[in-house]
């Protein structure tokens, strides 16, 4: 990963957490346990993560149109990922955001990023989410200890 | 799956009033949510829908009662003739279940919510079976996976995929954002699928339907498939399988089979005159491995067929009424069959429930094992015939899955333990 990547501003916002990555989309509903934020759809290969509070690095949702309670509710209970980042835009997501700062006040940054960016983003490295759709490697809380040669 | 810049959204007059409350304050928050989504999607501008189904009544825990009792109180109401899928209970009968009677006040809470605000207590996820058949061309806001790719692909209607929570915006200011399947542009195959050697026999049976539907959404995920080198003509139920199954392993909303579906005369016209992007080939092992992938678990007990989803049709319960004929399940196998309200009237009205409550069988409307938690423990392993089932019930439920024909589920509720017919799967 570079030192700074940039992806295209979904829902604005800040946060800091691990990158959880997946290259497989996801079904929140029957995928996402959103009373305790672990990922539950058997098929998947983040089967038994836990997501909440975690930078979910995902293609983006799949299947049922209910995906988008499931996420609200997360956000509600605050299991929800700390961040969302989806290669493209993905709907579904988005809107789970939108509704919960409209019913809230609140949510949590969703940035949507290409190919090659999503494909440069390392799983289980510490990153900071800027509202300005920067992504950079935390200064702490790193796994692995030479930060400025994780290219 | 790009990411696009973000273009100016023009707004109508009448766009604007709604966004600045003229309508009082539900209005405005469904507008509020209808223009935020459609700068996030790059819309141009909205248009008009005509029809709505909505899957947001459906309870999913406090936030989605929040929403609901929110639009509703304040005084938001629908603009066009809506439908309603599935609730979070059978409304009469839940206490028969292992339904907490906190769950069910609250999703009974939200279904009145949207009932306040003016849609149809249809309760179902096939509407199109009974109560909404959309026509062809006609711009709608559904919701619910299944019936989107119905009305999409089977009936030649114009809509997203639209998510719980947005069906309801929709329905309430009757606009969306003009993008992705409202538009020509975006109606035309993306890929190709083609048959291989599969046998007509296997081509003609129910069974290969949402076996054929699991594999497609695996491999086209979220663009539009043509399906080539059927031998057979499906039926409605057979398409309904389908799609269900597509927009369950993929995200399927539109699927063409060239001479069957009404926007695919032909592979050309299909494509609109372009190219395949991908093209896939499925042979009858591969048909057999989606197959097997479909079930989950599998144990020797079985405690529970269940059937419909989506919901059952009158011509299924036609199928099931001579199925069953003349047999008993046996005394461990709970048999269950869900439907909506409308369909369920019609068969009893046609006597075809008789021969299912003889044979032992139960009839749930309004809902089903996934949207409702009915269950109760004591129940762990399950067969079914439905692909949506198959797929959703292990994470849902965490709950083992058989899958096999109409007339596997059949026999297998009464012997007791999972049976299958394998000589349809041989070449």
């Amino acid at each position: 990963m570079a030192a700074v990547i940039v992806g295209a501003v979904v829902v604005g916002g800040q946060a800091e957490g691990r990158t959880l990555v997946t290259h497989e989309a996801l079904s929140f509903w029957g995928g996402y346990d959103a009373a305790d934020g672990t990922i539950i759809d058997h098929r998947h290969p983040l089967h038994g993560e836990r997501a909440a509070d975690r930078v979910l690095v995902l293609p983006g949702s799949r299947g049922s149109s209910t995906t988008s309670a499931v996420l609200l509710e997360a956000l509600r209970n605050h299991t929800a990922p700390a961040a969302i980042v989806t290669l493209g835009v993905d709907t579904f997501i988005a809107l789970s955001v939108v509704v919960a700062q409209e019913m809230y006040g609140e949510g949590i940054p969703v940035l949507a990023v290409d190919r090659d960016v999503f494909a440069s983003i390392p799983n289980d490295v510490t990153v900071v989410v800027r509202s300005n759709g920067r992504i950079t490697l935390a200064d702490r809380g790193r796994k692995g200890n030479t930060p400025n040669r994780m290219e | 799956m790009d990411v696009q810049p973000v273009a100016e959204l023009a707004l109508t007059v009448s766009d604007r009033a709604l966004l600045a409350g003229d309508r009082g304050e539900g209005v405005r928050l469904a507008m509020a949510i209808v223009v935020k989504m459609a700068k996030v999607q790059g819309a141009a501008g909205l248009l008009d829908i005509t029809a709505a189904h909505i899957d947001s009544a459906l309870f999913m825990g406090d936030a989605t009662l929040d929403f609901a009792e929110r639009l509703a109180d304040h005084g938001a109401t629908v603009v066009v003739p809506t439908t309603l899928n599935v609730s979070g209970v059978e409304e009469q009968r839940w206490r028969e279940w292992a339904v907490p009677a906190d769950w069910a006040n609250k999703a009974q809470r939200q279904m009145r919510a949207y009932e306040k605000m003016g849609c149809r207590p249809t309760w179902t996820c096939a509407p199109y079976q009974t109560e909404a058949r959309p026509a062809f061309g006609q711009q709608i806001a559904w919701g619910e996976s299944s019936a989107i790719v119905f009305a999409n692909s089977v009936l030649g209607a114009r809509t997203e995929r639209y998510p719980d929570l947005l069906d309801i915006c929709a329905a309430i200011t009757g606009r969306v954002p003009a993008i992705g399947l409202h538009l020509d542009e975006h109606r035309r195959g993306q890929d190709l699928v083609v048959l291989r050697d599969v046998p007509a026999t296997l081509q003609a049976s129910d069974v290969f339907y949402p076996v054929l539907g699991h594999r497609i959404g695996q491999l086209v995920e979220d663009r539009v498939p043509v399906i080539e080198g059927l031998a057979h003509h499906p039926s409605e139920d057979q398409l309904k399988a389908l799609g269900a199954a597509m927009a369950s392993s993929g995200a399927v909303a539109l699927f063409h089979i060239a001479g069957v579906t009404p926007e695919a005369p032909t592979r050309e016209a299909a494509f609109g005159g372009g190219a395949p992007g991908r093209v896939f080939e499925i042979d009858l092992s591969n048909v057999r491995d989606a197959r097997d992938d479909l079930a989950s678990g599998v144990s020797d007990t079985l405690h529970m067929v269940v059937l419909g989803s989506p919901h059952f049709s009158l011509d299924e319960f036609r199928q099931l009424s001579s199925l069953v004929q003349e047999r008993t399940r046996h005394p461990n196998v709970r048999f269950l069959v869900t439907t909506s309200r409308a369909v369920a009237a019609i068969a009893r009205e046609a006597g075809l429930l008789d021969p299912l409550q003889a044979f032992g069988g139960e009839l749930m409307v309004d809902t089903c094992i996934l949207t409702s938690p009915v269950l109760p423990d004591s129940i762990r392993s399950l067969m079914t015939n439905s692909a949506k089932f198959a797929y959703y019930t292990p994470g849902l439920l965490n709950r083992s899955m058989a899958f096999g024909s109409l007339s596997d589920c059949v026999a297998s509720a009464e012997a007791g333990r999972v049976v299958r017919d394998e000589t349809l799967w041989q070449p």
